[in-house]
């Protein structure tokens, strides 16, 4: 069967240029310019453009990149729009500036001093003082254990006033361990422990607050921790871990998705 | 992190290549490349994740030429034909050595949206549903500006004249 009945179009036409035809339809409208010199030509005449085109810039495409474009050498600027986020180099020090959605996060890059993460983001650092003292927990690391997931879910969104998840982060290495409820000022917060076959742990701070809208992530590195945070939906997040950047990263993307629905948690 | 570069650095020289055709001058381009990485680093956890990762740094690419352009009051984007001399390996282009209209002169004589269409899907392969993303217009409107590109250049290459000319060299 030769299939494709539609009448050639200009679409064609730049398909069989672009070379982004089936074999079948192309063979149709070859067959349907020979009997159209004019417009043959035209196409040759096209195709032979686009080889000069590709050839007279392909030169560039070739050379080695510049260092300065290499992705370990880039830093988000200032005079970007919204919030950036980029984890530097282990010996960066944290240095948290968060405004509201169109805030900033600005980076000690070298030396500075050691300072403390500022004020401006309590939730980061209640969710990092919170890691440091319950990680280390070898008998009550939680007060609700995973094999409770449906009390604890229920419990904590009950006590927050907000629906709280449990992502899943099976596909990362890490388990859900259980989770507890932390005092945030007059309200409260849910925290979620993971951990790893190598007893990494790590945890998901959330509460209510800190805006409506939509950040991006902010990271925080304060001595051996780092944390990833951001608010969406009315929530604040935090996922902190003794853990690669990248890796966290990754967690803290997977959380998100899961958490705004947009990828299954496979609860 | 390196997995972010892993991504990521694949893609340069196709930021290079295109920035280059855009701007025609090589220290900008880069500049412009440069931005296009710190902006996409910025938003990385805001892109969508089933999204192509190509057409969305073209798209940031692209965006922030705009907003140069604009800025600059285009004033900063024609180029004097000095410029040419620096793109590199001239030599590439056989005709041009013989005498033969450099196609990239003829490329910036088009309006904009017919130069980003053309580079876009002739030089970095993107399809045509990947350049309607880049451009934010839909897939008839590629395929239209394509056709008038491909007419001004031909025409470009036949006669030295599109019948738009922006500048005359």
């Amino acid at each position: 069967m030769s299939g494709d009945p539609r009448p050639v179009g200009e679409d064609d036409l730049h398909g069989l240029i672009d070379g982004r035809l089936e074999p079948e339809r192309q063979a149709l409208v070859e067959a349907w310019l020979a009997g159209n010199p004019a417009r043959a030509a035209e196409i040759s005449a096209d195709r032979a453009l686009r080889e000069r085109l590709r050839a007279r810039l392909a030169p560039i495409a070739e050379e080695a990149i510049p260092a300065r474009l290499r992705v370990a050498n880039i830093r988000p600027r200032h005079r970007l729009v919204g919030v950036g986020w980029f984890p530097m180099a282990a010996a960066a020090v944290l240095c948290l500036a968060l405004g509201g959605a169109g805030g900033w996060v600005g980076y000690a890059l070298h030396g500075g001093p050691a300072t403390a993460m500022v004020v401006e983001a309590p939730a980061t650092q209640d969710a990092v003082a919170a890691f440091r003292t319950f990680v280390v927990e070898a008998v009550h690391p939680v007060e609700v254990r995973a094999d409770e997931k449906p009390h604890l879910v229920a419990w904590l969104s009950k006590r927050l006033g907000h629906a709280v998840t449990t992502p899943d982060l099976t596909a990362y290495g890490f388990r859900l361990m259980g989770g507890r409820l932390l005092p945030a000022g007059s309200e409260s917060a849910a925290m979620l422990m993971y951990d790893d076959d190598r007893g990494t742990r790590l945890t998901l701070y959330s509460r209510v607050g800190d805006g409506d809208g939509r950040t991006l992530f902010r990271f925080a590195r304060e001595g051996d921790v780092a944390a990833f945070s951001w608010v969406d939906g009315g929530m604040s997040y935090v996922v902190t871990g003794r853990t690669d950047e990248a890796r966290l990263l990754t967690v803290a993307q997977a959380v998100d998705a899961q958490v705004r629905g947009l990828a299954p948690d496979r609860r | 992190m390196d997995e972010i570069a892993a991504l990521i650095e694949p893609q340069i020289p196709a930021l290079r290549r295109y920035a280059v055709a855009l701007l025609r001058d090589r220290e900008a381009a880069d500049d412009l490349v440069q931005d296009t990485l710190e902006r996409a680093l910025s938003a990385w956890s805001g892109r969508r994740r089933d999204g192509d990762l190509r057409a969305w740094l073209f798209t940031i690419e692209r965006n922030l030429f705009l907003g140069a352009v604009r800025r600059r009051g285009r004033r900063g984007v024609d180029v004097g034909a000095e410029a040419l001399d620096l793109v590199p390996d001239p030599g590439a282009d056989p005709e041009a050595s013989m005498g033969a209209r450099d196609v990239l002169v003829g490329l910036d004589t088009l309006p904009e949206d017919q130069r980003s269409v053309l580079l876009l899907v002739a030089v970095e392969d993107l399809s045509y549903a990947e350049a309607a993303q880049v451009l934010g217009v839909p897939l008839g409107t590629v395929m239209s500006r394509l056709s008038r590109a491909r007419t001004r250049m031909r025409s470009f290459l036949e006669t030295g004249r599109t019948g738009l000319l922006r500048r005359v060299k």
